[in-house]
């Protein structure tokens, strides 16, 4: 038990230090380059960051049960098909598809693994599977492009402004701030930590935690089908090759914003900061011209190794 | 009393593959009556209590229950990542208008409730960062304020400070009090005379004694724990040293004042060369923590390990090197593994003394193995034969094998014949009884009293923690012993 007071000082270090991290990168980059602090590129930053925000969001509330959604970069590419495909029929075709469909094989991944115990990380491997080759069936491998109206209602869910910030941004930031209060302020949340926490004790005190589970999976399922409906929306079209290793940027950013990857133990806006400071990463490595894109992969790693060592060293 | 019942059992049968945990039970508690429920280890206790939660259904027989049940274990099951204040209100927190957890609220009830429990920690901070002692507390003023009607508590106070064990028997009582019938199951035999009411003795699945508890004195209750009557024990002083016919040779291993609260308290113990010392002792007496503290696995609070003589730093690597082996009680988890080969498995704790750079000759190997299967009568179809193969008998052969090899000087041995049959059983403790003879120094730990009394020399007992008396020679009965463990019965005979 004694690891748990450094394990509270962790904690706190990491939360703040990635909040520090970020106040950095931010203020450097605002200083180095002159384009960063223009309100055009801010804009965008936070647009680019909603759509990673609202997977990260479920991925947050599976991580704290002590689980793991790998299913949710599928999902993401197969919602915004979906959407593109559904808009045909309406604005509310298109937003309902993928909400159902995405969040039908979450509900899925969280009665095979509340119910028969297997492990999150094969259920949802093979819902990516799954998912990922339904949507190349639908699509005749990636050939067909399905678009959406440019003049249509749904197109202007995702490139709808106001004051120039994209609707996404709003949606996430409303997504995020009822996550936070779902996790903390409801018996659903306190359920969630005490599942991760101690599942053994969980269900000795009452705990539903079956049902705590599939709730967090079905969540984090419906999450990625709406980030993948809001993409398609802001690209006018179901993009098929978008959302392949999506799950782990979002595993990512979640470890980075200090939720213990092992469960029990994390925070919405710690989530919001991981998410924040991968995009002023990427960000940066845009407008260093010189630099391949590619190298936002290897600096984002070698943060991300960089937070998981801190861990481990002030766990210690 | 009046007999109004919350819980009532009657003829309940429960098997588990085969083997009967619960024998035509019959099992009554009263509206707030404190029930005491006794047994040595595998009686059927906690197969009682899950049948009574509703955990396990029998297989035949009826429960009648009225009430909710709320159930402490002897664990602390709660989680520790929580702060106290969530722990204590999981599932039932105080809500603001729009529905939400008010946690201003939550924390300043949690603050003033435990108080009330003698806790004066941040209700904010992680529950881990408690003390178990506390943490156990919490666990029992979240059972008692979910309003349950019966409480009931599985050895609470094991893992309890003596100061923390009077505030739980407080928390008890103004329970009693409020009218909550509870089920304590415990070995202290102090705590039940004070609080219980009536008790329940489990045997080998069957309740073999259902009434009053201040009508039954501790000795009897004791007999009827163990299964003996209570015609046999004479009742008489038990502490007196007899003749020392090892008097001439110096102890090998002396453990002195082993204190790690709140397990063991100044245990004491000596072993010469060539003799088998037993600990004797109800479940939770302090044995194995007894045992493990001189092989250096148990943190101390203070206490020395003198081998030969000389100190051994408490740890388990000094501890071997200065030569004691341990068998452990659960061979499964302790000791074998299973899907190597005899051989393997007998060779690996001597691999550092075999081994010449990492290098181990096949052919030392071989002689060592065979000598030992030949010696300890394993009986294998050849030493590649996978352990897992073996009967329980001979895995424990082969694990007695594995310390033997390095050659130890002091062996000690927690519970070596359990679940073995009883053949081989013998054979285990005439493997013992040789070994001695041949100058080891051994101190045998057993449930079984006729094993101690057959195999040991010298008896050790042990009660709460503390050595109870040390029997020799013509003591060595079943009535001192028993009379030891109940050591109150002496002050009753002493005064009349």
């Amino acid at each position: 038990m004694t690891t748990l007071t450094a394990a509270t000082r962790t904690k706190v270090l990491q939360r703040q230090g990635a909040a520090v991290a970020l106040i950095l990168m931010v203020t450097v980059s605002w200083l180095v380059f002159p384009r960063f602090g223009s309100l055009d590129n801010l804009r965008d930053l936070a647009l680019q960051g909603s759509f990673l925000a609202v997977i990260a969001l479920g991925m947050t509330f599976v991580i704290i049960t002590g689980g793991i959604d790998l299913s949710v970069g599928s999902l993401y590419a197969l919602g915004g098909v979906l959407a593109a495909w559904g808009s045909q029929y309406g604005f509310l075709a298109a937003l309902t598809l993928p909400l159902a469909v995405c969040g039908a094989i979450g509900l899925i991944n969280g009665l095979l693994i509340a119910r028969t115990n297997m492990a999150p990380f094969i259920v949802t491997l093979a819902s990516l599977l799954f998912a990922r080759g339904l949507l190349l069936a639908i699509t005749d491998e990636g050939a067909t492009t399905y678009q959406i109206a440019p003049d249509s209602a749904f197109v202007e869910l995702g490139r709808g402004t106001v004051f120039g910030f994209g609707y996404p941004i709003f949606i996430a930031a409303a997504l995020c701030a009822l996550g936070g209060v779902v996790l903390n302020r409801t018996n659903f949340g306190q359920n969630v930590f005490a599942t991760g926490g101690a599942e053994q004790s969980a269900v000795l005190m009452g705990v539903p935690v079956a049902r705590t589970k599939i709730g967090v999976y079905t969540a984090s399922g419906t999450l990625a089908g709406l980030a993948g409906a809001l993409t398609a929306a802001y690209l006018q079209s179901g993009v098929t090759v978008i959302g392949v290793g999506t799950e782990l940027d979002a595993i990512s950013v979640v470890v980075i914003g200090g939720t213990l990857l092992t469960g029990g133990m994390g925070t919405v806006l710690g989530t919001v900061i991981g998410v924040g400071l991968i995009k002023v990463i990427q960000n940066v490595i845009n407008q260093i011209g010189t630099l391949d894109s590619n190298y936002q992969s290897v600096v984002s790693g070698v943060f991300l190794l960089i937070v998981v060592v801190l861990q481990r060293m002030l766990r210690r | 009393m009046p007999t109004d019942p919350v819980i009532e059992v009657a003829g309940v049968t429960k098997t588990f593959a085969g083997v009967r945990a619960l024998d035509d039970v019959d099992f009554t508690l009263n509206r707030g009556e404190i029930h005491a429920l006794v047994g040595e280890n595998g009686a059927g206790k906690s197969t009682l209590i899950k049948v009574l939660t509703g955990i396990h259904s029998p297989d035949s027989g009826q429960i009648r229950r009225t009430g909710r049940i709320s159930t402490i274990y002897q664990e602390v099951n709660l989680v520790p990542l929580m702060s106290v204040a969530a722990n204590l209100f999981l599932g039932r927190e105080p809500r603001n208008r729009l529905g939400l957890i008010d946690r201003a609220r939550r924390d300043a009830e949690a603050a003033e409730l435990l108080r009330g429990y003698g806790i004066t920690a941040d209700v904010r901070s992680p529950l881990g960062t408690l003390a178990v002692g506390e943490q156990q507390m919490v666990a029992l003023a979240r059972a008692v304020e979910a309003d349950a009607d019966v409480v009931i508590m599985d050895e609470p106070t094991s893992s309890l400070e003596p100061r923390e064990v009077e505030t739980l028997l407080e928390v008890v009582r103004k329970l009693h009090e409020a009218g909550i019938a509870i089920i304590y199951v415990s070995h202290r035999m102090d705590e039940l005379y004070r609080i219980c009411d009536t008790v329940t003795v489990l045997r080998d699945g069957r309740s073999v004694h259902s009434g009053p508890l201040r009508e039954l004195p501790r000795i009897e209750l004791v007999s009827l724990m163990l299964g003996r009557s209570v015609n046999e024990i004479r009742k008489h002083g038990t502490t007196a040293f007899g003749e020392d016919h090892h008097a001439d040779t110096q102890p090998v291993l002396e453990a002195l004042d082993l204190t790690s609260k709140p397990r063991i308290n100044g245990v004491n113990v000596a072993i010469r060369p060539g003799e088998v010392v037993g600990l004797a002792g109800l479940l939770g007496s302090g044995r194995t923590e007894t045992a493990k503290a001189i092989i250096g696995a148990l943190p101390l609070d203070h206490g020395t390990v003198l081998v030969a003589g000389k100190p051994v730093p408490h740890n388990v690597r000094a501890a071997t090197r200065a030569g004691i082996s341990m068998l452990a009680e659960d061979r499964k988890t302790e000791g074998i593994i299973p899907n190597l080969s005899v051989r393997e498995n007998i060779v690996l704790a001597a691999l550092p003394r075999l081994g010449r750079f990492g290098v181990i000759s096949r052919a030392k190997q071989d002689r060592i193995v065979d000598t030992f299967v030949r010696r300890l009568r394993i009986k294998v179809s050849s030493p590649e034969q996978k352990v897992a193969e073996l009967s329980g008998g001979n895995q424990q052969k082969v694990l007695l094998a594995r310390w033997l090899c390095s050659e130890p000087r002091i062996l000690l041995l927690d519970e070596p014949t359990r679940g073995i049959d009883v053949g081989a059983k013998a054979e285990v403790q005439a493997l013992i009884d040789e070994l001695a003879k041949e100058g080891l120094a051994v101190l045998l730990i057993s449930s079984e009293l006729d094993e101690l009394l057959d195999g040991a020399d010298r008896l050790v007992v042990l009660r709460d923690g503390e050595v109870a008396g040390e029997l020799e020679g013509a003591q060595l009965s079943r009535e001192h012993v028993l009379a030891a463990i109940a050591a109150e019965v002496m002050d009753d005979a002493d005064s009349h």
